[in-house]
Order: C-alpha cells, then structure tokens, then sequence
C-alpha cells in the first residue's frame, strides 16, 4: 500500500474512533459541532499570532534600515575627515546588519506565507463548520440514532479530517512563531544594548562619538586659524589706519571713521 | 477520487491519473525508506506538482473524506515517518 492511502487511513482511523465512542451519534454531532468551533476559534487566533510576528519583524527590519543607512553616512563622513579606519569599521557593521536583515526578510516572507494558509485554512473550516451544522439539524430531526450512525458517516469523517489536517497546521503555525519569537527577542536584545546603536539617536555610539570628537576639533582649529588670519590682518592694516587718521581717536567725528561706522551710531554722531 | 494536501485543502483527481500518481507515490516511498531527505523532497514536490495541476479544488462547504492524503510542501522526511507510525502527530 501506497504511502498515501496509509496516510488517509491513519486520518479515517481517528474519525472512526471518535464516532464509536459515542453511545447516540446524534450526541456525537453536538459534541463534534462544539469541537469545531473551538477550533475555528484557535485558527483565527493562530491568524492572529502569526501576523503579529510578521509585523514584529517588519518594525525591526526598518529599525535595522535606519541603522544601516546611518553606519553608511557615518562611513562617508569619516572618509571626508580622513579617517578610513572609521569609515572601514562603519561598513564592516553595515555589512553585518545587511546578513541580519537578510535573514528576517526570509523570516518575513515565511510568516507571510503561513499567514496566508492559515487564512484560508480558515475560511475553508468556516464553510465546513457551517455545512456541517445544516447536516447536523437535518439528521436530528429526521432520524433514529440508529439511522443517524449511516447518515452522518461521510459528514462526519469529512469534517473530522479536516479538524485533523488544520489542527495541525496551527501546531505547526505556533511553533513557527515561537521559534521566530525567540529569534526577534534576541535582535530585540540587540538593538536594545546598543550593539547596534540607539534607533532614538539619543545615546551616541562610538563612531559617532570619534566623528564628533574629530568635527569638534577641526571646529577648533578652523576658528584658530580664522583668528590668527584676522590677527595678521589687522597688525597689516593698522599702522595704514594710523597713517591715513592721525587723530581718528582724538576726532570721535572724523568723515572717514564715521563712513566705517554702523547707519545709527553715525545718525547719532550728527545729533 | 479524492486527494488532500495537508494545510492546503481538498482536490478531486479523475480516477485516470491513478497510475501516474501511484508510480510517484512508489518513488515517495522509496525515499523514506532510504531516508534520504533531498530523494524524498524531489519526489513530494513532483506528487505535489502532478495533483496540483491535475486536480480541481473541492468546494469548501462540501463534507468528504479523502482517499489520498499528501504531505504538506514543507514537511521533513521524520515528521511524514511519525505521522505514518501513529496518530501522535494528530491533535485530539
């Protein structure tokens, strides 16, 4: 026998067993009916837990986005300074956020598909639990418990397997996103320490912290350089000052220290 | 005939197709016998391939039961010989 014919047979063996255990198979479809709603209930929530997770993910991958962008930015800000070291270790970090990102973005399309699934999985059991109850009512007001036991048959095992089938892929769904859960947890952990900086941009990471150091000092030696060129230059134009006002400093009135001078102080000078 | 993909749903599959289906389901077989998991997940995909194209969805009000049952796309060469051992795989 064929791998799956057996496969059926395990699948119609757990039908069977569910209905012989009932004394009245008309209690049977109540229980059952009961059952399915159940587990209607959990495929929703399984819908639920996976696009949570999906979501989950989609926050990291762009909180990673941010991240890498930056180390990019910061990587070119380096090499304007001449700090190729820095620049080098921006994109090595950049490189290594990419491979994570890679990673979730399998994840990603994996939850996506499962969502998907379970989704139909859902609207499938929905349209069964529904065909199931007409059934169900039909066969209680029409027939004798023993009538109903070769009635129900095919309805039954029918939506027992199903019941199976997507029970199954639920279990499935879960540990998928457990797994996945643990994983996001642990990047989560990651981007919470700082190993791959602060998404609020509040705290500085080292490399922007060299870059600021290394800003703040040429910052430092433009405005030097700034002063000591007005210093050379107001030694040179001094003594020509001096030459051309004798008096400019006795004369607080003088045409040309007054041309020099702001509008108001001047409109001031003539009052 | 009336064949179900774990996970996905039910396909009915004229009783024609029972040959071609039945020599791929051999080569499944023989897959997990030898256990080796790149034979088997050849052969899943090309029985998943054949009823895919073949078949025609089963309407979801309808209550039936399947005749074949295939693994879902994903599963591994030890979860299909668990759900072939027993029941343990099948929640209450």
């Amino acid at each position: 026998m064929g791998i799956l014919q057996r496969m059926s047979m395990i699948f119609r063996a757990k039908a069977d067993r569910a209905l012989d255990r009932a004394e009245d198979p008309r209690e049977t479809l109540d229980y059952s009916y009961n059952k399915q709603r159940e587990l209607l209930v959990k495929v929703r929530r399984g819908v639920a837990d996976v696009a949570t997770s999906r979501k989950r993910i989609e926050v990291q991958l762009s909180q990673l986005t941010s991240q890498a962008d930056k180390l990019q930015e910061q990587a070119q800000r380096a090499l304007s300074l001449g700090r190729e070291d820095l620049a080098r270790e921006a994109l090595t970090r950049r490189s290594g956020l990419e491979t994570q990102m890679g990673d979730l973005q399998t994840q990603h399309d994996a939850l996506r598909a499962e969502e998907e699934k379970l989704t139909l999985a859902a609207q499938r059991l929905q349209a069964k639990v529904e065909a199931f109850r007409t059934k169900k009512e039909t066969i209680k007001a029409s027939y004798t418990a023993a009538e109903a036991q070769t009635r129900i048959g095919e309805a039954f095992s029918g939506i027992s397997e199903e019941m199976s089938d997507v029970g199954m892929a639920v279990q499935r769904a879960e540990d998928k996103t457990a797994a996945m859960q643990a994983r996001a947890g642990a990047i989560d952990e990651l981007l919470a320490s700082g190993a791959l900086d602060d998404p609020t941009g509040i705290a500085k990471d080292d490399i922007t912290a060299e870059l600021d150091r290394l800003a703040s000092t040429s910052d430092v030696e433009l405005e030097l350089a700034r002063m000591k060129r007005e210093l050379t230059a107001d030694t040179e134009e001094a003594p020509q000052a001096l030459e051309a006002q004798p008096d400019a400093a006795e004369q607080a009135s003088a045409e040309p220290v007054v041309e020099a001078q702001t509008q108001p102080r001047r409109e001031e000078g003539r009052a | 005939m009336i064949v179900r993909i774990m996970g996905e749903g039910q396909l009915e599959i004229d009783d024609s197709q029972l040959p071609e289906l039945n020599a791929l389901d051999e080569a499944l077989s023989a897959a997990i016998e030898s256990g080796d998991d790149a034979e088997f997940r050849s052969a899943l995909s090309a029985l998943l391939a054949a009823v895919r194209s073949r078949g025609t969805r089963v309407a979801d009000d309808v209550l039936v039961d399947s005749d074949l049952v295939l693994p879902y796309e994903e599963a591994h060469i030890d979860e299909v010989r668990e759900l072939l051992s027993g029941e343990g795989l099948i929640p209450g």
